[in-house]
């Protein structure tokens, strides 16, 4: 097991628009996209940001090495409760999460 | 073919002067920069107002209007002002006036207005004609007065209507952040899909290239398809760096809503031709319907902030407790539904809140204190009154009178109107133009 960090270039989260985030998970060229896709699934996400795991939409970019996740944001953008306009935090939760095979 | 140049993401980004230059030197058709987003939150277009000052947006748009005279093509600008709002649209073209005048530039300007009168949309909603986008937020006549501003996101049916004015400049208020890049293509009949996906690549300038600071991409438009070339010395547009833009701020990589259609780019095929990429297979996709996006923002409140520095390590440890217990103490009996207090705290979990799953354990906790409430006045009535006990709350009755450090006097910040967004709809139009107005002016 390893933190999904140490097993992706990068991971990023931003907003697409008020309502979405959207998060790119840019996995290592030399091929960590099988065990990454493995790992980030609707039921593992939904938990993490509080939401339905049927409303997270998720993409497969095998050419790019990318696996993204959009789902309605928790907290509208700019509401009360919004702590973080630009959604950047997201991606740090997801960069903490325990991914992989135990080692043998 | 139509050469398209884009200084910048935006203007107010900053941009490579030199690549600029090689941008101006290499013949474009027009040059179209975005002025706007809802990226920053829905204050710029609850006052209408821009984000950027008014200092770099003028040293920006002064060197785009001396570009456009130098080789004489069309200038053209969507979601002025950051928001688009018809006053953020007033502010550009003021500073435009300013401009022409320094620089000694007569000038035919069109100006597209976005915004929506609340009357319009009440109406189109009386008529069936808006539809809500998900997530679905609730809409209805009072909601829609309470917006200080309502724009609609032009598409290229309303760009290319200033376009056709034969104006030097346009400035237009929210349009898509596409549209004004895929307006002219798709009015010389290039082909549909390479004009929106292009403009979808180009829209953030060179952050679809290995340089993207540079700022300044040339996207080439033809029949079959579109090509991207950075305009700097250095840097690269890759079949990679260009499929991936897609990702940006989009939730679908293959799919992009546009005003009377969708584009999908899942056959695109991306070629290396030395350091520029050729891209070919987009499909636009027309709607039965003309539809565009509206985006509003409301007053909710007023909000005032006070911040605290907890450097005590037993604080620090029991922060939580400590704060319930001021809660409790100071607010709990003078709580009324006009208000509402927030703790936020920075370094255990201000930017995720209850999503939360580290405990972090700095050595000092900020506590952001937020008092939202219908009026500015009772904002910071309330955040005064918490101040003693943020000041010298113990823990304990028994021990001697703690103290807590405040970075600022007075303690409390007035934040002002708090906005929201409330719509995320679209409007259904018989004609393109019916909900947009245009102006040709002579400067």
């Amino acid at each position: 097991m390893a933190q999904l960090k140490h097993m992706v270039d990068k991971i990023r989260s931003k907003n697409a628009g008020p309502f979405w985030i959207t998060i790119d998970i840019f996995c290592r060229q030399d091929g960590s996209f099988d065990e990454v896709e493995k790992c980030v699934t609707p039921d593992v996400i939904a938990p993490l940001y509080s939401v339905d795991p049927e409303d997270i939409l998720r993409f497969e970019l095998r050419d790019l090495d990318v696996i993204k996740l959009s789902f309605p944001r928790p907290n509208i953008q700019g509401t009360r409760q919004d702590r973080d306009m630009h959604g950047a935090g997201f991606a740090h939760l997801l960069e903490e999460i325990e991914c992989g095979s135990k080692p043998d | 073919m139509i050469k398209v140049l884009i200084p910048s993401g935006a203007l107010g980004l900053k941009y490579d002067r030199g690549a600029l230059a090689n941008g101006l030197a290499a013949n474009p058709d027009i040059i179209a920069i975005d002025g706007g987003s809802t990226d920053s939150g829905p204050s710029y277009l609850g006052q209408g107002i821009s984000k950027y000052s008014r200092a770099s947006t003028k040293a920006e748009w002064r060197d785009l209007m001396i570009a456009r005279a130098q080789i004489d093509v069309p200038l053209l600008i969507g979601s002025a002002g950051t928001c688009g709002a018809d006053s953020a649209v007033d502010w550009l073209l003021e500073i435009t006036r300013e401009l022409a005048s320094e620089l000694d530039q007569s000038l035919t300007v069109a100006v597209l207005k976005s915004g929506q009168p609340a009357a319009r949309v009440k109406s189109a909603l009386g008529g069936d004609q808006i539809t809500p986008l998900a997530p679905k937020v609730p809409i209805d006549a009072p909601l829609i007065d309470d917006c200080t501003n309502i724009v609609a996101l032009a598409g290229a049916e309303q760009i290319q209507a200033a376009l056709d004015t034969g104006a030097d400049i346009v400035i237009a208020g929210r349009t898509t952040d596409t549209a004004v890049i895929a307006a002219l293509p798709l009015a010389r009949g290039c082909h549909a899909g390479a004009a929106w996906h292009g403009a979808k690549i180009g829209e953030c300038g060179a952050l679809a290239t290995t340089n993207p600071n540079a700022g300044t991409i040339m996207i080439t438009f033809d029949a079959q398809g579109f090509t991207v070339t950075p305009m700097a010395d250095e840097g690269q547009a890759t079949p990679r760096s260009v499929s991936a833009h897609m990702l940006y701020e989009n939730s679908n990589p293959f799919v992009l809503y546009e005003p009377g259609g969708h584009l999908n780019v899942e056959g695109a095929t991306y070629v290396a031709k030395g350091r520029s990429t050729h891209v070919t297979g987009s499909v636009w996709v027309p709607n039965d319907t003309y539809t565009v996006k509206l985006e509003g923002a409301r007053r909710v409140g007023f909000q005032t902030v006070s911040l605290t520095l907890v450097r005590d390590p037993r604080y620090v440890a029991h922060v939580e407790q400590w704060l319930a217990l001021i809660r409790d103490d100071i607010l709990e009996p003078v709580q009324e539904d006009d208000f509402v207090v927030e703790f936020r705290l920075i370094g255990q979990n201000a930017t995720l809140g209850d999503l939360e799953t580290r405990s972090i354990g700095a050595g000092e906790i900020g506590v952001m204190t937020i008092v939202t409430a219908n009026e500015q006045s009772r904002a910071t009535e309330i955040a005064k009154l918490l101040n003693p006990a943020l000041l010298h709350y113990p823990l304990t009755p028994d021990e001697p009178m703690p103290t807590f450090a405040f970075p600022f006097s007075p303690a409390e910040i007035e934040r002002g109107a708090h906005y929201e967004f409330c719509l995320n709809h679209v409007i259904t139009l018989d004609d393109p133009m019916e909900a947009f107005a245009l102006e040709v002016i002579e400067i």
